[in-house]
């Protein structure tokens, strides 16, 4: 299994089916509850983000997106982990939250472009291993 | 606070306060004088709990706090329908959310127009603000300082006073980066009531989250257009700031939005003419035919001044139709100011539906059956038909009021010039 490692942005491991997202995607509007993508027209409208390894660019839209991926923590229908090639504050925020709250932690780790674009979806990864930054 | 001496709620709070400053390489926190929150409005349990959570910690809003729109209507609660287990859910859960924020010190103003409130941060004041509209408004009308700002973050900002010192609190982000020449739009249509959520529409789909300098706009342009724009350019783009120039407090001149770096010839213009604003009508514009079920004024919330035209525009000519519900949404210091003006009576006995506290297009409110909207608000009409399901129109105030009385769309093509 291939192992993911990057500047930890909230520290904690995962492993799960690699997703890579297309196109960038807003929790909110996005995304319900169950994780599924409902936006229509993100090109990969019905696919399911729950227990993955997501790998998204960078984030979009609205802050309430920060509330839905913490509800989706709180309902087990989040991502197991989250890649991302750009720092995203909404995505951060919604992870540090779940974890005060629930004590469960959906680590996110931030990789170079070149690592980025070498992920493929559907393969088995695992994120953890050096950890920096983000609170313990 | 970190370490807890001022408690557990100020330690939880720095940690999410921490968590953002490193996520954004801030080089360290700046003080804020007023934060406004916009997680009071219910979007599932995890807000309740964090709310409850840091109420349960002790937690204490510690710099003067608004709050934006909830989920109910407080002084009309019949107003949010009760007709589903899911709308009685939201009715229950949001009405604790908001009582949760209360709890916590904050004032319950529920608007997301706190500008029009007393929160006014003056020039260079670091604040931090959530909802869209009101960060656009903070920096770009008042020259007061936030960054984009959302759910929990905004809390923890009000229970610790501080903020990252990072994007649009610092010089650098927020110099003008793409400049939006207006100069070959009429200035009839300018000052018309739908030049600023159809300019702020066109501008956010084409800056994306970039600082846009205007030029060209009169210089009667007024707090509610202005207003009307940032609402419209941070829904369909995600702009947080804008200069005007001549008008807005950092745009004396083009040179002084862009700053030093930048002269006006080596930035990037994108020239908008009449056509761009009707193109904008008809994309943002999903319902057609004239069938028409709902009139939706007030997003962001109506100013006094936005009432007393509605007021004007309603009195001495026909009733409204029975067929079409009229709805303004205003926070409830301009509804005790048009109150003093004797704008409400008339309002109502005109059949206008006045919702405070929350607005339309963010809970159960309009009538389940309801297929077709109309709004002279951009933002509106760009989450409104996700949110409810609806197909929408956009329209002048005028072209809002005539059609609510006609029972069916009425536009006016002379409004765009």
């Amino acid at each position: 299994m291939a192992t993911i490692d990057g500047r930890f942005l909230h520290p904690g491991r995962a492993a799960g089916p690699v997703l890579v997202l297309d196109a960038p995607l807003s929790f909110w509007g996005g995304t319900d509850l169950s994780g599924r993508i409902i936006d229509r027209h993100h090109p990969q409208h019905g696919e399911c983000v729950a227990g993955t390894i997501l790998a998204m660019r960078s984030g979009r839209g609205s802050s309430s997106s920060s509330s839905v991926l913490a509800e989706q923590i709180r309902q087990g229908t989040a991502p197991a982990g989250l890649v991302l090639a750009e720092p995203d504050p909404i995505i951060v925020v919604a992870v540090v939250v779940a974890q005060e709250l629930y004590g469960r932690s959906v680590p996110v780790v931030l990789v170079p472009p070149s690592r980025f674009a070498s992920l493929r979806s559907g393969l088995p990864a695992r994120i953890g291993g050096v950890q920096q930054g983000g609170q313990p | 606070m970190l370490r807890g001496e001022q408690g557990p709620a100020v330690a939880m709070a720095m940690r999410v306060v921490v968590g953002l400053a490193e996520v954004r390489d801030a080089p360290r926190l700046v003080e804020v004088t007023s934060a406004h929150i916009d997680g009071c409005l219910f979007h599932g349990q995890v807000g309740l709990d964090f709310a409850r959570r840091l109420l349960d910690l002790g937690g204490r809003t510690r710099v003067p706090t608004t709050l934006n729109v909830g989920s109910m209507d407080l002084l009309h609660p019949d107003l949010v329908r009760a007709d589903t287990p899911e709308h009685r859910e939201i009715r229950e859960q949001g009405r604790a959310l908001m009582e949760a924020y209360v709890a916590l010190g904050a004032r319950p103003t529920w608007t997301c127009a706190p500008y029009l409130v007393d929160a006014r941060p003056a020039l260079g004041e670091h604040v931090a603000w959530a909802e869209s509209n009101a960060i656009a408004f903070a920096n770009s009308v008042l020259g007061a300082r936030t960054d984009r700002y959302g759910d929990f973050l905004d809390i923890c900002a009000a229970i610790t006073g501080r903020a990252p010192y990072a994007g649009l609190h610092t010089d650098e982000a927020r110099r003008g980066q793409v400049l939006v020449d207006c100069t070959a739009i009429p200035a009839h249509v300018l000052t018309g009531d739908l030049a600023g959520a159809l300019l702020g529409y066109i501008v956010g789909l084409r800056v994306g989250s970039r600082v846009p300098v205007l030029v060209g706009l009169p210089s009667t342009t007024s707090e509610d257009q202005l207003k009307a724009f940032g609402a419209a350019a941070a829904s369909s783009g995600g702009v947080a700031m804008f200069h005007v120039v001549g008008i807005t407090p950092e745009a004396p001149t083009v040179e002084a939005a862009l700053g030093p770096l930048a002269p006006p010839a080596a930035v990037e213009t994108i020239r908008l003419t009449p056509d761009d604003l009707r193109a904008a009508r008809t994309a943002l514009t999903t319902a057609r035919g004239d069938h028409l079920d709902v009139v939706s004024i007030g997003t962001p919330h109506a100013s006094l001044d936005e009432v007393a035209q509605l007021a004007a525009h309603l009195a001495g000519g026909p009733p409204l139709s029975e067929r079409v519900d009229l709805y303004l949404s205003l926070n409830r210091s301009v509804l005790a100011q048009a109150q003093q003006h004797g704008l409400v009576t008339p309002l109502e006995q005109a059949g206008v539906r006045l919702v405070v506290d929350t607005c339309t297009y963010v809970t159960p409110i309009l009538r389940s059956d309801a297929r077709v909207a109309m709004t002279n608000s951009g933002k509106w009409a760009h989450y409104a038909p996700a949110n409810l399901g609806i197909d929408v129109v956009v329209g002048s105030l005028a072209e809002c009021v005539a059609s609510a009385r006609a029972g069916r769309v009425v536009l006016d093509e002379g409004t765009l010039g």
